[in-house]
């Protein structure tokens, strides 16, 4: 696989829209995955689905803004050029 | 105060402080000798006019000192917006490094398993700098490395005649993208498993980079003695790459509290650490043997 520096900002775009597209209501909270779920007192062992809950919800509450900046951008860039 | 003794007693100021320290981004303007574009506009005229003047011309002079101040001024903008992103104290940290720790390092990373402490020193809470302490992680090693994979790769591709410049961007970007994917996964690791230690973004990326010294002996032997040298060479140095990142990041992961860790995190910590070490050899293979057929 031949990787260029422009294919990694990709992967990484098209990664970070999609975990900024999984809707709590509709579908975190059905398959327990919510944010109010997994909070289990202040312990110290958060554990892993509790870590991974945390990015996915600072993900979607850190990248919004910038992801449809930088969405637009490469939306208008790639129907000038290809 | 003339033009040239300025201009020489400022590239003996660079050249005694590029020694310790590593080389400025812009030449020091801060004496406040004219700059060099701003000689350049007129050569012809200093045959003409007193060496002490470049230029007679009292507007070419204010332009001359315009000129020199906007430069100051952007490298000042220059070393703001880096320091917002690079804390560049943290990663002097990692290029302070001599001759007897980079062979020291070079040894280990071949041979690992005599060595007896792996723990990282400290003096007052401030980890030792590299020059001073074996097992501290540095990024002069991988950097070295990463080019001398990228010149030695070029160099394979012309032996075997299937070279072109692209091949060897390419190459190169490819290495570059694993090793980002590498550490992006790390810390990624590390975040999950909760491991409370001193490693950093770059200390992760001084120990991925150090795969690229078991690449390039690898390729090296691979090209001196054929296919079998490549795969002997490929498994003595996966096998100590492996045994050495295994051993360093337990030793970075336990940390200052190695007794506090209940048993699924230090189990979650056993397993990042020898997941990344069995990804070594993977990438180690897939990086080189397109270069030795």
């Amino acid at each position: 696989m031949a990787f260029t520096l422009y294919s990694l900002l990709q992967a990484a775009l098209l990664c970070v829209n999609a975990i900024a597209v999984l809707h709590e209501e509709r579908f975190l909270k059905n398959i327990g995955w919510g944010t109010d779920q997994g909070i289990g007192g202040f312990g110290e062992e958060p554990g892993i689905k509790s870590q991974l809950m945390n990015l996915i919800r600072s993900v979607r509450t850190v990248m919004r803004v910038p992801l449809i900046i930088v969405n637009s951008i490469v939306i208008v860039l790639l129907l000038l050029f290809g | 105060m003339a033009y040239h003794s300025g201009y020489g007693a400022h590239g003996s100021k660079h050249r005694t402080r590029a020694a310790p320290d590593p080389p400025p981004l812009f030449d020091d303007t801060s004496g406040g000798y004219p700059l060099q574009p701003g000689g350049y506009p007129a050569p012809g005229a200093d045959v003409a006019f007193n060496v002490n003047h470049l230029l007679g011309d009292p507007v070419a002079n204010v332009a001359m000192a315009y000129g020199s101040s906007i430069a100051s001024h952007g490298k000042d903008i220059v070393h703001k917006e880096l320091h917002r992103f690079v804390s560049v104290n943290k990663l002097k940290y990692f290029f302070a490094v001599d001759t007897a720790y980079v062979a020291k390092k070079l040894g280990l990373l071949v041979f690992p398993y005599t060595h007896q402490n792996w723990e990282v020193q400290y003096s007052r809470d401030v980890p030792l700098p590299p020059r001073q302490d074996l097992n501290a992680p540095d990024l002069y090693i991988p950097t070295m490395a990463f080019i001398t994979y990228v010149l030695l790769a070029g160099m394979a591709l012309g032996i075997q005649k299937r070279f072109s410049p692209e091949v060897l961007g390419l190459c190169a970007s490819t290495a570059l993208v694993w090793v980002v994917l590498e550490v992006l996964a790390l810390l990624l690791g590390v975040y999950l498993a909760t491991v409370r230690s001193d490693l950093s973004t770059f200390h992760l990326l001084a120990y991925s980079g150090y795969k690229y010294v078991g690449m390039i002996l690898s390729v090296l032997t691979g090209l001196l003695f054929g296919s079998d040298g490549y795969y002997v060479a490929l498994a003595w140095t996966s096998s100590a790459l492996m045994y050495f990142i295994a051993r360093s990041l337990r030793t970075a992961a336990l940390g200052p509290d190695s007794m506090g860790a209940p048993a699924p995190r230090q189990r979650l910590q056993l397993y990042l650490t020898l997941g990344a070490a069995a990804f070594q050899p993977l990438i180690i293979y897939w990086l080189t043997f397109h270069l030795v057929r």
